[in-house]
């Protein structure tokens, strides 16, 4: 499944970069370079547009990370979880998940390490970093692209969504295994 | 986002403070700040690349008949963009492209969707309903294959690294559903309110 995954995904990316060019110019006669280069030239701008809104961010997360503030969001929501019959040990990586990608990943790993991949700790760790994004990231660099600093509700429906992803996780790691 | 930033550094300091962290903290500050910008200059070939690959799309009207094929769902979660808007097409590029775990593709795909239904936004310092129907769906990871979890569990010994995956699609479209629901009570709940303070 995951060689089909990876070979997917290597084939894919080609293939369009092949094939959206030769239709739009044998059938539609688009000047494909002269569009390309056009489109093409937003690029730069864009990552520059990112940059302040992916600094402000990303600083506030990784100074959270560094002073170890997590444990006190950890016990906050603690009895809230192990009420639920949630493995508390499994919240810290889930928390983590929507503040860093590489911070929640790391997490897992060790959670593997301590209790295998293939224990119920390991495999509901494991629906929960896949079903869960890097919500803050996310945000930052599509509002970022386009200027946009109010973004009112997104983040509450964002973090609501990624609270659900987790009990889903959850649910359906006790059905399955 | 004001105030969950705010809580965010608050709680950093606190906590730097009370558990003798300030130098980590402060540390972070900076190389955050580097990898923060380090990860913007890192996107900008990749998105060079698609976006460039996007126009051409584009030029020859593939955006827009995915848009127009994809209109029933479209119209259902984005209900103020108009139908046919090369909007759509950019939001449905960009959900394949995340579905498929080509996230370097996924990435300039939204940022064009997000552009799109810029142009339609009458407030452009202001996110529209739509932009944050779109980026509440992120969320909920629309990565049907979690390659990167997978990879993680062989590393770690698994006997069966993939056995998860029917879980991963089970929360995430839950999620996904979630997202929607969520998304759409805020957008009704806004209106009304925005209705209440103009009268």
């Amino acid at each position: 499944m995951r060689e089909l995954a990876n070979s997917a995904s290597n084939w894919i990316v080609p293939l369009l970069i092949l094939g959206i060019p030769l239709y739009a110019f044998a059938v539609k006669r688009v000047r494909v370079y002269e569009s390309f280069i056009e489109g093409a030239k937003e690029g730069f701008t864009i990552g520059v547009r990112i940059m302040p809104y992916l600094v402000g961010i990303l600083v506030a997360i990784g100074m959270f990370r560094a002073s170890g503030a997590m444990d006190w969001l950890v016990w906050a929501i603690r009895p809230l979880v192990a009420w639920a019959g949630f493995p508390p040990e499994a919240l810290p990586s889930s928390l983590m998940r929507s503040l860093s990608g590489s911070a929640a990943f790391a997490m897992s790993s060790e959670i593997f390490k301590l209790y295998g991949p293939d224990s119920f700790i390991g495999r509901l760790v494991s629906v929960i970093q896949g079903s869960t994004e890097t919500t803050f990231y996310i945000m930052a660099v599509y509002f970022g692209a386009v200027a946009v600093r109010k973004t009112r509700y997104t983040l509450a429906a964002s973090l609501i969504t990624d609270a659900s992803g987790i009990a889903a996780a959850f649910v359906i790691t006790r059905l399955l295994f | 986002m004001n105030i969950v930033w705010l809580l965010l550094i608050a709680a950093a300091v606190i906590s730097g403070a009370v558990k003798g962290h300030m130098a980590d903290v402060s540390n972070a500050m900076f190389s955050s700040a580097t990898t923060a910008i380090e990860l913007a200059i890192g996107l900008v070939g990749g998105m060079t690349l698609f976006l460039g690959l996007m126009r051409v799309a584009d030029d020859a009207g593939l955006v827009r008949v995915l848009a127009r094929a994809l209109r029933p769902v479209f119209r259902f979660l984005f209900p103020d963009v108009p139908r046919d808007h090369p909007a759509l097409g950019a939001v449905a590029m960009n959900f394949g492209a995340n579905m498929l775990g080509l996230g370097d593709a996924a990435t300039p795909f939204g940022i064009k969707a997000m552009e799109e239904l810029q142009t339609l936004n009458p407030d452009k310092d202001t996110a529209s309903d739509a932009m944050c129907m779109f980026v509440a769906l992120h969320s909920s990871s629309l990565q049907l294959i979690p390659v990167m979890v997978i990879s993680l569990r062989a590393a770690a010994g698994s006997k069966n690294p993939s056995e998860t995956i029917v879980g991963t699609i089970f929360a995430t479209v839950v999620s996904m559903l979630v997202a929607i629901g969520v998304s759409r009570m805020f957008a009704r709940w806004y209106a009304m309110r925005a209705r209440g303070g103009a009268a």
